[in-house]
């Protein structure tokens, strides 16, 4: 899932300043597992941002508060017109794709971020994430033991570990395993060391236009490009 | 032909000397330039660090071209840390149009352990990929196919680190540098020559040669330090011990004493086929180590 986190409550309040009457738009999906723009921290962010606002005497703005069950699809936007031609901004807590589906849904209000977008990610434990996937549209976990070395080493390097890994940890941080050391280890307990052996030539970068489209998700392609 | 001098002399029986400068932060060379002078003619090649631990310096191309200057022989290290392919090729086209032929190919230290921490880390090539574009532009092509008017040649060099705590994934990535092309290695620091030695029996196999990495320290403080922030560093406790034996002021000259000592038995054993000694901060101290390890200065 799309790990966010919530922005500091005074930058959210620069965001909103220019604006009067806000809707605070959750996201029912992804920010609402990682608890940082579900229902309720729509509820959560709106009561400190009332309560700010008391405190700092300017009390100014007026809030509405919705969560839908995607931001990222159109059609669960369609129920948000009255709400919208309501009020001078959205707010919206969910990820940075959530937040342009709204800004182009709804042309002439200004949509602004109230999370950071941080990664694709997994549970670890509890309000634990961890990054395990960077998108790169080649995947070759099949090749590193489904251990994802783009996103798990912190080179993404792809022909096995760098010198600087030490008691299995990675030379940028020791709090973190070194994705080669994994890779390797898990590699040799499935037998498949050959793996490792095997040349992997440069990434293909390419597979990253930007922006990227995917159209019709039945297209196979036996072809493949990894390494 | 060879392609440089010091290709010339990896091929021959001699016991080779290498050493390191690492550039300065600004634009004040006058430091580099007396290390350079007093090292060109001591040992067979000068490598010049790329931004060595992510910390940004001088560049390394334009230290191996104040090498030629003065009349040395450079060992140009690219790290993929910083530059893209297109970025690097061009690098490798400028420095072999000035006579900078010797390449070692690195990965590059992680942009966390330096001094700009929030710069972009690119490593769109990894080492192994570096060694193999410098292959591909030897064949007079670029790594988008396109041929080359005019192709450059190298002697190419990499790394390996014998005294990893994980040796087995090192050793396949060091086989994967050979097939690459890897003509000569110079190692990670080593301090003990048991793990050399282990290395030697397995790496003997190859047709590459090994020049021994011997980093010289200076106290024991600065040994603890390399075991904490440096990147695969691991200074072993005896050789910790014995820095702190020496007096106050002293752990240089300990220090020096135990490159010395290393050098000496490298040579004496002919446990490999060089050394590279790296006296990080220290470069002038090099003459006095290879005086002290009785190495007679590189003869052309
Ligand atoms: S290789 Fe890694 S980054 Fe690429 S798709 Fe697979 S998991 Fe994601
Ligand atoms: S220590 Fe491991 S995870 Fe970290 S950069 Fe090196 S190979 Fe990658």
């Amino acid at each position: 899932m799309i790990v966010a986190q919530q922005k500091p409550l005074e930058e959210i309040r620069r965001l909103i300043a220019p604006y009067e009457k806000i809707l605070i738009l959750g996201c029912g999906t992804c920010v609402t597992v990682c608890g940082a723009g579900g229902e309720r921290e729509v509820s959560f962010l709106h009561g400190a941002l009332r309560v700010a606002q008391v405190k700092g005497g300017d009390g100014v703005h007026a809030f509405l508060e919705y969560t839908v069950k995607r931001q990222c699809d159109r059609e669960f936007l369609d129920p948000l017109g009255d709400r919208v031609s309501e009020v001078d901004a959205i707010l919206s807590l969910g990820c940075g794709v959530g937040v342009q589906v709204v800004a182009e849904r709804f042309p002439d209000v200004p949509a602004l971020p109230g999370v950071n977008t941080s990664f694709m990610g997994a549970t670890e434990q509890g309000g634990v994430w961890d990054e395990r996937c960077a998108a790169c549209g080649d995947c070759r976990l099949a090749e590193t033991a489904g251990i994802c070395p783009i996103t798990r080493c912190t080179k993404g390097i792809l022909n096995g570990p760098c010198a600087g890994t030490k008691n299995g940890k990675c030379e940028a941080n020791k709090d973190i395993d070194c994705a080669w050391v994994l890779i390797y280890k898990r590699l040799e307990s499935l037998g498949q060391l050959d793996k490792i052996r095997r040349y992997y030539p440069p990434r293909n970068f390419r597979t990253i236009p930007r922006p990227r489209r995917l159209a019709g998700i039945t297209s196979i392609d036996l072809g493949g490009s990894n390494g | 032909m060879a392609n440089s001098l010091f290709e010339e002399k990896l091929y021959s029986d001699k016991f080779l000397v290498t050493s390191e400068v690492g550039p300065p932060k600004g634009m004040d060379v006058a430091d580099m330039v007396h290390h350079i002078d007093l090292l060109k003619d001591k040992v067979d090649a000068i490598n010049i660090t790329d931004h060595q631990s992510s910390v940004m310096r001088f560049p390394s191309l334009g230290g191996c071209l104040l090498v030629k200057e003065r009349g040395g022989e450079p060992i140009f290290q690219v790290t993929c840390r910083d530059r893209n392919r297109l970025a690097i090729q061009a690098d490798l086209l400028l420095a072999c149009s000035r006579g900078i032929q010797n390449v070692l190919c690195l990965t590059g230290d992680s942009i966390d352990v330096g001094d700009h921490k929030e710069a972009k880390p690119v490593f769109d090539l990894d080492s192994v990929q570096l060694l193999r574009t410098i292959k591909t532009m030897e064949s007079g092509k670029d790594l988008g196919g396109s041929d080359f008017k005019g192709s450059p040649k190298f002697c190419v060099g990499a790394s390996v680190h014998p005294e990893a705590d994980f040796i087995e994934p090192q050793l396949i990535k060091f086989e994967k540098k050979v097939a690459a092309g890897a003509q000569f290695f110079q190692t990670q620091g080593i301090f003990g020559l048991e793990s050399l030695r282990r290395f030697m029996q397995y790496a003997s196999q190859f047709e590459v040669k090994i020049l021994a990495g011997i980093i010289v320290l200076s106290s024991a403080r600065m040994a603890q330090y390399m075991n904490d922030n440096v990147p695969g560093i691991i200074v072993p406790q005896p050789i910790i011990d014995e820095l702190s034996s020496a007096g106050k002021g002293k752990g240089l000259q300990k220090g020096m004493e135990i490159a010395a000592r290393l050098v000496r038995t490298i040579k004496e054993e002919n446990l490999c086929h060089g050394v590279h000694i790296m006296a990080v901060g220290n470069e002038g101290i090099v003459p006095d180590i290879l005086e002290m390890a009785q190495i007679v200065g590189a003869a052309p």
